[in-house]
């Protein structure tokens, strides 16, 4: 190998390692706010990346439907536990209304507006804002009333939530794979390489990204809020910021990351409705580096992830995967090394 | 009716082949078999230990791939490549819990899940593994000169293994180390303090589930006489458990039940979905993720629960009359310095919550550590216990230094103590948590327990547990569930269980918090009584009341210094210690 | 004089363990109210009871409103503070945070300028003001607990609960923590105060329960209370022949 193909491979596994983070920071902080240790986190990079495909090939996307029928499961569900409790009638009502507000009016502006077709920025608008909300509504579906559940339990609880989310992602996209276009289409020369105009987005959006996330938890008194739940839940309750609205806001960060690195890893992948399990489990491996807990070593943790499969695919293509995941093993026996006394139960 | 319940059940399950029944059921069978396993190991992993694995599949498939390669690369007969696949497993087993278990819990399914992706991939694209075709031609089974080809001939020899295995898990729960795996779930604290390393259990555990589910593939590859890596991946690994927690992870014939239901509904949901959903693919994920997300909400202790509430409970036996007593360790000489506090200090940042405490406890007396609240007494009792480091100062036991040695070690010189909030089992009767404090005098192993050729030792353990319960007055509620007992019985349970452990200093944090008065007293008096046995006591309390009718010497701490050292009576007349507990005035 | 709350026939415990055995008492508003007595009386699973924190039975009313059925977070935004005996303070963040998280409830109120407080807390805590950057976690005991009742201030609270506000200080430092109640009670806060520090206590307080396993076993006006010999018996025990 000389120098070319190295900075090639480099760069490569730099770009997608820069998904990766995001990926890995989005773990970290669903773990650090409510302690649950989201396997799922690829499944929105998946319906992102296919409901971006399916809005560029003029349809209605699944996720539309997807979408109405999780909002409907979590208007069901508290009106069960609001009738259980004896509310009154207009205040369920209104409960309702709030959960399905949002969902059933952007769904009806994809019905509109998918055959229609839109520009693709619109559409990549239209596509966040379809896949965020499942963020919250998975919370409120399968997490919410368990938070008080050990880490291993929600952890359980994530597994079952992905094998829903791959069964149902079959059955509202379908099993076709996608690729999307790329959203700059121009190449750099920059010395040997050349840089294509959707890496440099994907390095940008992750920039803006950690940027963006850092203003939030540093600045915000919202973020602050988040950390705070994480820090001392006892403590944040006693302020009156509940871990329920911790949690929902969190879940929703998450969502949104996902789905905004769906639309990034659009042209160098083929998309189906299980690619996304690899993804986030990469991204997983990152946070697992981090301990679960730092946003730069999980940055640090996801760039190796990229350059390990990069550099591993030359290599041997058919063992990259083996080698992605192999690499666990010295991560946690650095960490185990590190912090040798894990916490009580 | 309890005692004939696994008999007839396993005598069913082995001539279940003679019987006319069509050889699809048969089949059928032979997988909930093979599951069974595999869920078995998870019950002891996750349902008992609390921890769990996701790559159970690929420990399977360890099993499996080694008994395919040997059997069609080399001559080796099938025992021998039962026996290589089981090795690796163990190997594999060791490596991933050596790295995983001293962390936090959830490391250890992280790590699962990473591990058998990479040796799921490495099966499906290694050449000599034949790839994602994998291994074919796998010879039918033959053993001791019976032809084993057939499922109806294999069916047996499943059950068989599966029925042994599960008795040896019902064994090794009812026994020494099964009651230390037992104990893990109620945290590290407690389970170190009786001088068990929680370590090699967490890691006992999870070996012998990789060593089920090892076994399991190799029955599975000479039953399908084929392999292919899809049966080892993740969601295999995922099903495995969702078999265990929708039996009931805690209970061993949840396995057998989980495997079941799964098995039989499995089938006909991939019949039935595509046609209700009206277009094709294996929905039955779909299924297995909701009910899983459903039953851990609402059902978490799964379907043999439900099961479990129709069987009558057994009697309970006292089997253990002359047996003979435990060895019991030399008692120190009245009056030898035992504990020796040397200005121990303990800072957490900034904050200083122990500052150059000193103090010491002979053989014979009973010394109280006093103080109002914050000012640093159960610190201090953590310090002198090993469970917390020491950031200046010494602690010696007779002499030696024991600071920041591992509680284990510590509890193993003969220092026995109890903890401010109740650590304690509530599945387990009263008498096996007693029995608990037993560990360090006992030996049994877990093959051993297995094999249940621990009975003498076991009788002698549950001698020395009622023996020490009717110290303290309560061997009468020796078979009762600690877990429906009020607080005082609770707290008095776990001196027995210290006292099982045939301690030379007993050191007792906070043991009349939360009693009634009438329990109080009923405490007073058994503290009294151990003294004039002979027991040597440091306790923590905050009851005055209590504390100046029982003890020889009274410490007095305030913001973490000694303040004043005495008798009961020099510490309740000096005004200093009333300053400190009432307060002056500002 | 209105009552802000009222509590009757409370009964709470951890786990199998019941604590309080049938609690009464009421606070009147601009009132300090001390509830005293020794460990393991149930002091601090009375506050824990009233916070939302414990499940408890018996009626609460605050502020005219019987208290059932609502959350910790509802009692915050109903005008509860509490600081609890270990403080839970965000330890990995700076004092400011803590303050301005304090404020959480009045953001959500849209109390207009309410980052103001921050400075009416730093002229009661000179002290916060120098370590504003500083990580609450390296702060010295009697810093955290002045930081602790400067967050709970920051939500403008109707009634302040404080559980053990001496706990683990030194006399010194005390004696600026009782002042400060003090001065909080002038100002117009009304506060419920649990300590063991009776003698203190007693001196701020305008009335005062003395609270045995569980129960209420004196009450009175607290000058009363702080001469009574029954007191000082129930914190050192009777004088017994062993």
């Amino acid at each position: 190998m000389d120098a070319t193909i190295a900075s090639i491979l480099a760069l490569d596994g730099l770009s997608n390692g820069a998904v990766y983070a995001l990926l890995a920071l989005a773990t970290v902080l669903v773990f650090a706010v409510t302690r649950v240790i989201f396997i799922p986190q690829g499944e929105f990079v998946a319906f992102g990346a296919l409901t971006l495909a399916l809005l560029q090939a003029r349809q209605v996307p699944g996720t539309v439907w997807f979408l109405l029928v999780l909002a409907a499961a979590v208007a069901v569900q508290d009106l069960a536990a609001g009738l259980r409790h004896g509310q009154p009638a207009g205040r369920l009502a209104m409960q309702a209304l709030r959960t399905l507000a949002w969902p059933v009016a952007v769904s009806l502006l994809a019905i509109w507006v998918a055959p229609k077709g839109l520009p693709l920025l619109a559409q990549a608008a239209l596509t966040v804002a379809l896949v965020t909300p499942f963020g919250a509504l998975l919370y409120r579906l399968a997490y919410e009333s368990l938070a008080d559940a050990s880490v291993l339990v929600l952890l359980i609880v994530s597994v079952g939530v992905h094998f829903a989310l791959v069964g149902l992602g079959l059955f509202f996209f379908g099993a076709e794979g996608f690729r999307n276009p790329s959203f700059w289409d121009v190449r750099f020369s920059v010395g040997a390489l050349t840089l294509s105009g959707q890496t440099v987005i994907i390095f940008a959006a992750s920039l803006a990204l950690i940027v963006g996330l850092w203003l939030f938890f540093e600045r915000s008194l919202a973020g602050k809020a988040l950390r705070a739940t994480a820090v001392n839940r006892l403590g944040a309750r006693l302020m009156g910021i509940s871990s329920s609205s911790a949690g929902r806001l969190s879940f929703t960060m998450a969502a949104f990351i996902g789905a905004l690195s769906g639309l990034l890893i659009g042209p160098t992948t083929t998309v189906f409705y299980d690619s996304g399990f690899l993804i986030g489990l990469k991204g997983f491996v990152a946070a697992v580096f981090a301990g679960l807990a730092s946003y730069p070593l999980a940055l640090v943790g996801a760039l190796g992830v990229g350059l390990l499969e990069s550099f591993g695919s030359f290599w041997s293509s058919p063992y990259k995967e083996v080698i992605v995941f192999s690499a666990i093993l010295p991560v946690l026996l650095w960490r185990s090394l590190r912090d040798p006394h894990g916490e009580d139960h | 009716m309890k005692r004939f319940a696994f008999p007839a059940f396993a005598a069913a399950m082995l001539l279940l082949p003679l019987l006319p029944v069509p050889d699809f059921w048969i089949t059928q069978s032979i997988y909930i078999g093979l599951y069974a396993l595999v869920a078995l190991g998870l019950v002891l992993l996750t349902g008992v230990a609390g921890l769990t694995s996701f790559g159970q599949a690929a420990f399977v498939g360890v099993g499996a791939y080694a008994a395919a390669y040997l059997a069609t690369q080399s001559g080796l007969p099938p025992l021998a490549t039962l026996a290589v696949g089981v090795a690796l497993a163990v190997l594999a087993a060791l490596v991933l819990g050596a790295l995983t278990l001293r962390m936090s819990g959830h490391y250890l399914p992280l790590a699962t899940i990473c591990w058998g992706l990479a040796l799921n991939y490495t099966m499906a694209n290694m050449e000599g593994l034949g790839k994602y075709d994998g291994i074919l031609g796998i010879p039918a089974l033959s053993l001791f000169g019976v032809d084993l080809g057939t499922g109806r001939a294999l069916h047996p020899l499943v059950w068989a293994i599966a029925l042994v295995a599960a008795l040896a898990v019902v064994h090794l729960l009812d026994s020494r180390p099964g009651r230390a795996i037992r104990a893990l779930k109620s945290g590290a604290t407690m389970v170190e303090a009786m001088g068990i390393s929680t370590f090699r259990y967490k890691l006992t555990a999870f070996v012998i589930a990789a060593v089920l589910a090892a076994v399991s593939g190799w029955l599975f590859a000479h039953f399908q006489r084929s392999v292919s890596p899809s049966p080892f991946g993740i969601n295999k690994g995922i099903e495995y458990l969702f078999m265990a927690v929708l039996g009931g992870v805690g209970h061993v014939w949840g396995a057998f039940l989980g495997s079941a239901v799964v098995r039989l509904t499995e089938d006909q949901l991939q019949v039935l979905l595509p046609k209700l959903l009206g277009t094709s693919g294996n929905f039955e994920t779909i299924v297995f993720g909701v009910v899983l997300v459903v039953v851990l909400k609402y059902a978490p202790d799964g379907l043999w629960s439900f099961v479990g509430r129709w069987r009558p409970a057994g009697a309970a036996l006292r089997d253990w009359a002359g047996a003979e007593a435990l060895p019991k360790r030399a008692k120190p000489a009245a009056g030898e310095r035992l504990l020796d506090v040397d200005k121990v200090r303990k800072q957490f940042g900034g904050l200083v919550a122990v500052n150059d405490v000193s103090f010491h406890v002979d053989a014979g007396e009973i010394v109280a550590l006093i103080g109002p609240n914050g000012a640093g007494k159960s610190t201090t009792f953590n310090l002198a216990t090993g469970v917390l480091p020491l950031s200046g100062g010494a602690v010696r036991w007779r002499g030696q230094e024991i600071a920041g040695r591992p509680s284990r070690a510590i509890a193993r010189l003969g220092v026995s103590r109890t903890f401010q909030h109740v650590k304690m089992i509530p599945e387990m009767t009263v008498l096996e948590n007693v029995a608990l404090g037993g560990y360090g005098r006992t030996r049994s192993g877990v093959l051993r327990a297995m094999l249940r050729l621990d009975r003498a030792e076991e009788k002698r353990v549950f001698a020395e547990g009622e023996e020490q319960l009717a110290r303290i007055g309560m061997a009468e509620r020796m078979h009762e569930l600690a877990g429906n007992l009020p607080l005082g019985p609770q707290r008095l349970m776990e001196i027995a269980r210290a006292l099982a452990t045939d301690p030379a200093l007993l050191l007792l944090d906070e043991p009349a918090a939360g009693l009634r008065h009438h329990e109080k007293q009923a405490l007073a008096g058994v503290l009294c009584q151990l003294k004039a046995e002979g027991m040597s006591l440091l306790l923590v309390e905050h009851d005055m009341d209590f504390v100046m009718g029982l003890a020889d010497r009274v410490v007095v701490m305030e913001f973490g210094n000694k303040l004043m050292e005495g008798t009961p009576a020099e510490v309740q007349a000096s005004p200093e210690v009333r300053a400190a507990y009432l307060g002056t005035e500002h | 004089m209105t009552k802000l709350l009222e509590v009757h026939d409370l009964h709470a415990g951890y786990g199998r363990a019941e604590v309080l055995t049938g609690l009464n008492f009421v606070l009147a508003a601009r009132q300090v109210v001390s509830v005293i007595g020794p460990n393991g009386a149930g002091k601090s699973t009375t506050l824990a009871a009233l916070m939302g924190i414990l499940p408890y039975r018996g009626r609460v009313v605050f502020d005219g409103q019987d208290l059932a059925g609502t959350t910790l977070e509802d009692r915050v935004m109903l005008g509860l503070a509490l600081v609890p005996e270990k403080r839970e303070l965000f330890g990995t963040m700076p004092v400011e945070d803590n303050l301005i998280l304090g404020g959480y409830r009045a953001m959500k109120q849209r109390v207009p300028h309410w980052r103001r407080e921050i400075e009416r807390v730093y002229a009661l805590f000179p002290r916060l003001k120098e370590r504003r950057t500083q990580l609450a976690g390296t702060l010295s005991g009697g810093e955290r607990q002045m930081l602790a009742v400067g967050r709970a201030l920051m939500s403008a609270p109707k009634l302040l609960m404080l559980d053990e506000p001496s706990l683990g200080l030194a006399p010194l430092v005390v004696r600026d923590i009782f002042a400060i109640i003090e001065r909080l009670r002038d100002e117009g806060t009304s506060i419920l105060l649990i300590e063991q520090n009776a003698r203190a206590a007693l001196a701020v307080s305008e009335h005062g329960y003395v609270l045995e396993t569980g129960t209420v076993v004196l009450d009175g006006p607290a000058e009363a209370l702080a001469q009574d010999p029954r007191v000082i018996e129930t914190y050192l025990g009777a004088q017994r022949p062993r």
